[in-house]
């Protein structure tokens, strides 16, 4: 019986897959308070009171760089899961850029958001 | 080869009660997988922000009905609980803190701090002119 794991992304750059996910996750700790602010702000708030929010320099490069790194922690966690239970090669292949490209994608679209927001006012 | 399907095996997942610390461990994934999910809903409340004033009212009625109310919350604990776990991971990987007694210990201690801060975010979410007030954000 012959049984070779098949070479997978994890396993020719796993140190890289594995510190990103940690360095990521160091950045998000801080920044989930204001993502927790921003949303409370959105449900509650009057909304000349968010745009101002929004638009004060901290609260915009707080927000802006949760958005990078939850993409990537997300992508990068959404991979090693699809890994663990998948168990053809291709449909393993075809989840896991399925799974980035929806990221990607959903990336881009909050992107343009903010842009179009710094330009409201 | 026909005595290998009758082998004992290990004790499969519906027989064998897990742990604490696996019931922990496997909620880790199930709530990044919930959260994954859920940046759509956060990207649906920044389009409605960058949509103007009608489309943000709309945001906040929909937001506000009590179905999306409990997914909401459910999404906040599961941040929470996400949070606190990956603290614990990261400390983990730091190479400390393996031991059986301290294992069980810091799975209560996460599972009290994130019921905690979801509940002070519940009671600023109730009360937000405190929060602005205390903030001054």
């Amino acid at each position: 019986m012959e049984h070779t794991p098949p070479l997978t992304i994890s396993s020719s750059k796993g140190t890289f897959h594995w510190v990103m996910q940690r360095i990521t996750a160091l950045g998000l700790v801080p920044l989930s308070f204001w993502l927790i602010i921003f949303l409370n702000k959105c449900l509650t708030a009057p909304y000349i009171n968010t745009l101002s929010w929004l638009k004060t320099p901290l609260n915009l490069i707080c927000i802006f760089t949760w958005l990078v790194l939850v993409f990537y922690h997300a992508a990068l966690g959404l991979q090693v899961v699809i890994e663990d239970y998948i168990a053809t090669a291709s449909i393993r292949f075809v989840a896991i850029w399925g799974a980035n490209l929806s990221f990607i994608f959903l990336v881009l679209i909050a992107f343009c958001q903010l842009l179009n927001i710094l330009s409201i006012g | 080869m026909s005595n290998i399907n009758n082998r004992p095996t290990s004790p499969h997942l519906q027989i064998y009660r897990l742990p604490l610390t696996a019931v922990i461990s496997i909620t880790h994934r199930i709530t990044g997988v919930f959260l994954s999910v859920g940046l759509v809903l956060f990207v649906y409340i920044l389009y409605s922000v960058a949509g103007g004033l009608n489309a943000y009212a709309l945001m906040q009625a929909n937001m506000n009905l009590w179905q999306v109310q409990v997914i909401y919350w459910g999404f906040v604990y599961a941040l929470f609980f996400h949070l606190c776990h990956g603290v614990r991971h990261l400390i983990w990987d730091s190479g400390k803190s393996f031991a059986n007694n301290t294992l069980n210990c810091f799975a209560v201690i996460e599972l009290f701090v994130s019921l905690m801060l979801t509940l002070i975010t519940f009671i600023f979410y109730l009360n937000t002119e405190v929060l602005w007030s205390i903030l001054h954000l």
